[in-house]
């Protein structure tokens, strides 16, 4: 009954987002391709801090890894940047093997103050023009837009069926990894990191697959932003960025996909509807924030109980 | 034959001498007691032969191997699972789940295979479950596997630790106090538990304060005190010790 329930809320949702481009003009449909790629960011965050539970705030550190590879790459020598999306994923991904490495075992809030300087020495690396490749405070432009069989993408209508349909895909991808053992393994560290060790779980290597992982999607992002902007620069990268994807995550529901999607939405999307009152615009925010920690501290959506095919295992069953 | 071979343990917390030089054998198949007063080192010497501290000196030989220095997950895999002297189990998760934690160590399956959910994984997924489902109805605890962990009784929570541990597939389980803030009753349930694992060909080691429990079932039992071994033997022959009488019920200063 319930499975039917989320399979329709999937359907409905997915019918109402496909049918955005015939009814949204241009502007509305680049505000929802923004909240999509936010949406995706914040669900490869996900994985560091809703499902294990670690403090991270420098996920646009990634973010401009994967952004920057492919915009030099692309500019220097001409490679076509969707050929770049897995590149671009695994220069982060390895990127953040190397900072996460060392700091892998510090708790809460030491491994904040850690992550924070990460996105700050990213940031200024970037505008000091590291080994003369980054192009300083302006950045790199002229990257290229993405070809499919000879069909550029450029317009913001066809933005949104790139980026969306990543995000789906994103999404099936991360479903299945809610059921198996790595993102039990994730929740385990997350509820209890000496029991989890205690039961044989390797804390320490599960820590940094979840940062390795969140690094490689949130590298990919950075591919698919550099080719619709076609300019990229470090203020794209701040601290602030990686606020925004944090607060997604915790005031969506740590852990939970539609969670996450709708945090996007709403830290996204919303303050587009009210520009008019932009002065007043982080006031409300601020205070919806601590309304939220104090009333509702899981967050809108949080994950629901996994359910175990626990019918279909009969006794006389081989186990392991 | 020996299964644990504890040889000259030895652990220093600053200056605190914890375990000095302790030394003993666990047997194959057979339940071992570990007493003393509170502060003995008991659960030091758990800690030590778990991974969770590393010794100062001395060996742990499990299976004719040193674990000294090992992680902790890594002793796990090789077959020594534990409970908590504190209840220790993952609150927000289901009772099922807790269980499940227990088979990750004897599961194969990457990112990789469970993202595209390969007929391996999805096969794999399905013994575990079995598995878990066998020690829960093992310990008792099946009709509860749908609750969250942190709404069982005490008494049960520590049953579904124990269920946890086995779950690992150990030759050795190591129980810290499995008898604490259990009642009569549950205590009886435990007792029977107990002897099922031995039944299986499980070899357990535990610390328990309840003296009725440990001399009911230890077949073997070893006594610290101030981090060193006074004494070990059969409950008849500790119960005899005057070292042993000595460190619980203290010396009368006017008979000495």
């Amino acid at each position: 009954m319930l499975k039917h329930k989320n399979t329709l809320m999937v359907v409905a949702f997915s019918a109402a987002i496909f049918s955005c481009p015939f009814f949204l003009n241009a502007y509305w449909i680049d505000v929802i391709n923004n909240v999509g790629m936010y949406a995706i960011l914040a669900l490869s965050l996900n994985f560091i801090v809703g499902y294990t539970g670690l403090f991270h705030m420098g996920h646009a550190a990634f973010f401009a890894v994967g952004a920057y590879t492919a915009a030099i790459l692309n500019t220097s020598y001409s490679i076509p940047i969707l050929l770049l999306l897995p590149v671009s994923g695994a220069a982060a991904a390895l990127f953040a093997y190397l900072v996460a490495r060392p700091i892998i075992h510090l708790r809460g809030d030491y491994l904040l103050i850690v992550t924070i300087a990460i996105v700050e020495v990213v940031r200024i690396a970037l505008v000091n023009n590291v080994f003369g490749l980054t192009g300083g405070s302006n950045g790199i432009f002229g990257i290229s837009r993405p070809e499919i069989f000879g069909f550029s993408i450029r317009r913001p209508h066809e933005f949104f069926y790139y980026i969306w349909s990543f995000l789906a895909v994103s999404v099936f991808l991360f479903h299945m990894l809610e059921k198996s053992r790595f993102v039990r393994a994730l929740n385990y560290i997350k509820n209890d990191e000496t029991a989890a060790e205690g039961s044989g779980v390797d804390v320490a290597y599960y820590k940094l697959i979840a940062f390795v992982l969140g690094a490689f999607w949130a590298g990919m992002v950075g591919n698919i932003f550099a080719s619709k902007m076609t300019l990229i620069s470090p203020q794209s990268f701040n601290f602030w960025e990686s606020v925004i994807l944090f607060v997604i995550v915790i005031l969506g529901g740590s852990g939970s996909i539609r969670g996450v999607i709708l945090g996007a939405f709403l830290i996204v999307g919303l303050p587009e509807l009210f520009r008019q009152f932009a002065g007043a615009r982080m006031l409300i925010f601020g205070a919806a924030m601590v309304a939220m920690m104090v009333f509702r501290p899981q967050g809108f959506l949080p994950p629901l109980p996994r359910k175990y095919p626990t019918h279909k295992i009969k006794p006389g069953d081989e186990t392991l | 034959m020996t299964l644990l071979g504890i040889r000259n343990l030895t652990k220093k917390f600053g200056g605190l001498m914890a375990v000095n030089d302790v030394s003993f054998d666990v047997e194959q198949g057979k339940i071992v007691g570990l007493i003393g007063p509170n502060g003995a080192g008991k659960t030091t010497v758990f800690n030590l032969i778990t991974g969770n501290y590393i010794p100062d000196h001395g060996e742990i030989i499990f299976n004719g191997r040193d674990l000294a220095g090992l992680k902790t997950h890594k002793i796990v895999s090789l077959g020594i699972a534990r409970t908590f002297q504190t209840i220790r189990l993952f609150k927000n998760l289901s009772v099922l789940e807790n269980v499940l934690a227990g088979c990750h160590c004897r599961m194969r399956s990457g990112i990789f295979s469970s993202m595209f959910r390969l007929p391996s994984q999805r096969r794999e997924e399905k013994l575990a479950l079995g598995r878990a489902l066998k020690e829960l109805e093992f310990v008792g605890l099946k009709e509860h596997m749908n609750l969250k962990s942190m709404n069982l009784s005490y008494g049960n929570q520590r049953l579904l630790e124990i269920a946890r541990a086995l779950a690992s597939s150990p030759s050795l389980i190591v129980l810290d106090e499995p008898a604490g803030g259990m009642n009569d009753y549950e205590t009886q349930r435990l007792v029977g538990l107990i002897e099922k694992m031995q039944a299986r060909g499980l070899t357990v080691l535990l610390i328990e304060h309840d003296m009725n429990l440990v001399m009911r079932i230890c077949e073997h039992i070893v006594v610290l005190e101030h981090g060193a071994l006074i004494a070990q033997g059969s409950a008849r022959e500790i119960t005899a010790d005057s070292r042993v009488i000595e460190a619980y019920l203290g010396i009368d200063d006017e008979e000495d």
